[in-house]
């Protein structure tokens, strides 16, 4: 007999994990003499209030729902990527070298052309771990937080000796060329009639992440390598009993997280900067996790959770602007949601099943 | 490359292994009984924030060290009812609680002190100042042995010789006692340990407790030894290469020793010499920074001899009813 309801496992924990980090970030505001109401006064209205703001937080999401997925996908296959971060580098990298290399005609080819170049670098990146925990069972945790440190070790030997053009100090490549610029939203939306924020960096990326989301949907729950993933992911011993091949679910899953974390680059590299430089990610890989966490690794969940830390990042940005709160702010909301959804899940499930066991009993 | 120049990045190497060692044998504590610990590196951030903050604030850098040592405890007080208590997802619990460091220690530095997330530099009674060994400066100038003595083995702070005394004391506790053995156990047959009628809950949050206040020694060591003061994520990926350092060495205190030594001697000869020629190759400061980071890999996979973690590492436990 199922202990809870589906609705209460689905909706119920999560919004009760987010409430007690909420709850415990409003008192580390009131600790350092600021006052919580107006701060989420300011965050609601610096990031949903104009549509500067919506671009900002839209622009979050985008990354965090790429990011967000590739760690959904592998814990399907119940294996815990921490590498988004080294994967969504590397795939900076590839979308990059497309764009500097490839002499694009128009930016959807563009588009397309960075969004493989990026999958692949991403997918290369996640591979080797994923063949090292198949093949010689080392920890994919271990190996993948090793390869975040390489790739970043990668990234800025190639930055600084290698595609840094002749008399620039920073390490960043030379800026793409215009038929490479991705379309903002105000330029999509400005021909349909409808006003939208020219300095808002929100683009055409946010619908290829929304596609994305509807891709992994498809594959996780209406194929047969999506049930094979899911099966493995539940029980491996039942997955070898059913001739589904664990070598073949860990990479394939593997590969598919890391392109994913890589396609983050269409967003960040091709939209919003255009060029590739260091640190780029921004953390978006480890935003991904909690993102999977709080969105139950389901592609529609991880689109609320990815809007709803793409507010908590505008927001938290707006926050550091007016008052006197740091920005840094969101890393401790971040790490209160990471640690309620993920890890102190039973602190919240535990009590709530005897409620619901105590409440079917007295039905009965 | 004179025998001067060895010495110093020698001197250096100890220098920057000492937090390594502090957070690896930490960290080989938790691991042993069975927890595994992401969250070294914030640990390590936390105390490096609070020994400076107090020891900014009082001028005693004594009462730093023991304020760092508590906020590391605190954050495994947390790890340890997320993981142990709770059974929740100790990777998980182990991220949270270094994201937790990262972003607490700027915020609450901004509120303390406004100086843009780091603390006020530490004057000379807030650190731990250098310990000279006797008759260094009169050995000083005796040739080889003087230098060695005098540069490389007097001079660094109390912290630095604790780190070192650390190693064979771990060694001991773990291998010559019955509470090492029961750790040990509980780490590879928990289900053994509550037979025998030891409480694993009690012997994972000690554990786990013994990790805390070693990182909150290496914390400490960062912003009042090596450096004078708290800047935002000072640690700099520290605790990770502890953690993989514990991997190098495969669980054991002795070979953690050696591993932190290599580590610290790579930090040491990246942060001297940038790149380096080697019979025709420049080899990349980069690859210095990444080669840690390489070699766990490579011992992971398995191709130079198998890494192989303790059996109940990461499982929470549940007594069977």
């Amino acid at each position: 007999m199922e202990k809870m309801p589906k609705w209460a496992d689905v909706v119920l924990i999560p919004l009760i994990s987010l409430l007690l980090a909420a709850a415990i970030s409003a008192l580390v505001i009131l600790a350092i003499g600021e006052d919580p109401v107006a701060a989420v006064k300011l965050m609601v209205d610096g990031a949903l209030g104009s549509t500067y703001g919506w671009g900002y937080t839209l622009y979050y999401a985008t990354n965090f729902l790429f990011t967000g997925l590739a760690v959904s996908v592998a814990f399907h296959a119940r294996m815990f990527n921490i590498g988004g971060e080294g994967q969504a580098m590397l795939g900076g990298l590839g979308a990059a070298l497309v764009c500097l290399y490839i002499p694009w005609p128009h930016w959807s080819m563009a588009l397309a052309g960075g969004a493989i170049g990026a999958a692949i670098f991403g997918a290369a990146w996640a591979a080797i771990p994923a063949y090292l925990q198949a093949r010689r069972g080392s920890h994919i945790v271990i190996t993948t937080i090793m390869f975040n440190f390489i790739a970043a070790a990668v990234l800025n030997y190639v930055l600084v000796n290698l595609l840094r053009p002749a008399g620039s100090m920073d390490p960043a490549t030379a800026r793409f060329s215009d038929t490479v610029h991705l379309p903002t939203l105000h330029e999509l939306l400005a021909p349909l009639g409808i006003e939208f924020s020219k300095a808002a960096p929100a683009n055409v990326s946010f619908l290829v992440a929304l596609a994305a989301c509807v891709f992994v949907w498809l594959l996780i729950w209406r194929t047969k390598l999506g049930y094979e993933i899911r099966a493995y992911g539940k029980s491996e011993q039942g997955a070898l009993y059913a001739g589904i091949s664990p070598f073949k679910i860990t990479m394939i899953a593997m590969l598919l997280s890391g392109a994913l974390a890589g396609m983050m680059a269409t967003n960040n590299v091709m939209g919003e900067a255009e060029r590739l430089v260091l640190n780029s990610t921004e953390g978006a890989g480890f935003i991904g996790i909690a993102v999977a966490l709080m969105g139950r690794s389901h592609p529609f969940g991880v689109f609320l959770a990815a809007i709803l830390f793409g507010f908590l990042y505008q927001g938290g940005a707006e926050l550091a602007l007016w008052t006197k709160i740091p920005r840094e702010m969101i890393v401790v909301i971040q790490a209160l949601v990471i640690l309620f959804t993920g890890a102190l899940d039973n602190m919240v499930r535990m009590p709530l099943e005897k409620i619901f066991i105590a409440f079917r009993k007295g039905k009965a | 490359m004179d025998f001067l120049t060895l010495i110093q990045v020698l001197d250096s190497t100890v220098r920057l292994a000492t937090p390594l060692l502090l957070a690896c044998l930490a960290g080989l504590f938790s691991e042993r009984a069975g927890i595994f610990d992401i969250g070294l590196e914030g640990k390590m951030l936390a105390s490096a924030f609070f020994s400076a903050a107090v020891a900014a604030v009082t001028g005693d850098v004594w009462l730093g060290l023991l304020a760092g040592i508590a906020a590391s405890l605190v954050l495994s007080g947390l790890h340890g009812l997320a993981s142990i208590t709770f059974r929740g997802n100790q990777l998980i619990s182990g991220l949270a609680v270094t994201m937790l460091a990262q972003g607490f220690t700027v915020v609450i530095a901004q509120r303390w002190f406004q100086q843009g997330g780091r603390t006020p530099s530490l004057m000379t009674e807030g650190r731990f100042g250098p310990i000279t060994f006797p008759f260094a400066e009169a050995i000083a100038e005796v040739p080889v042995i003087g230098p060695i003595y005098a540069e490389l083995l007097s001079g660094h702070s109390i912290l630095v010789y604790l780190a070192f005394a650390a190693v064979p004391a771990s060694w001991w506790l773990l291998y010559r006692t019955r509470f090492g053995l029961r750790l040990r156990a509980v780490g590879e047959n928990p289900e053994a340990v509550d037979t025998a009628g030891i409480s694993v809950v009690g012997l994972r949050f000690a554990a786990v407790g013994i990790c805390g206040v070693l990182c909150g020694l290496a914390g400490a060591y960062l912003a009042t030894s090596l450096q004078a003061g708290f800047v935002k994520d000072m640690t700099a990926g520290r605790g990770y290469i502890a953690l993989a350092a514990l991997i190098f060495a495969k669980w054991r205190p002795w070979h953690a020793m050696g591993a932190c030594l290599l580590f610290g001697l790579l930090q040491a000869v990246a942060l001297r010499f940038q790149n380096i020629e080697l019979g025709g190759i420049t080899i990349p400061v980069q690859m210095m920074d990444a080669l840690p980071y390489i070699l766990t890999v490579v011992i992971l996979a398995g191709f130079v001899g198998k890494a192989i973690p303790p059996k109940a590492g990461g499982e929470p436990y549940v007594k069977e009813r």
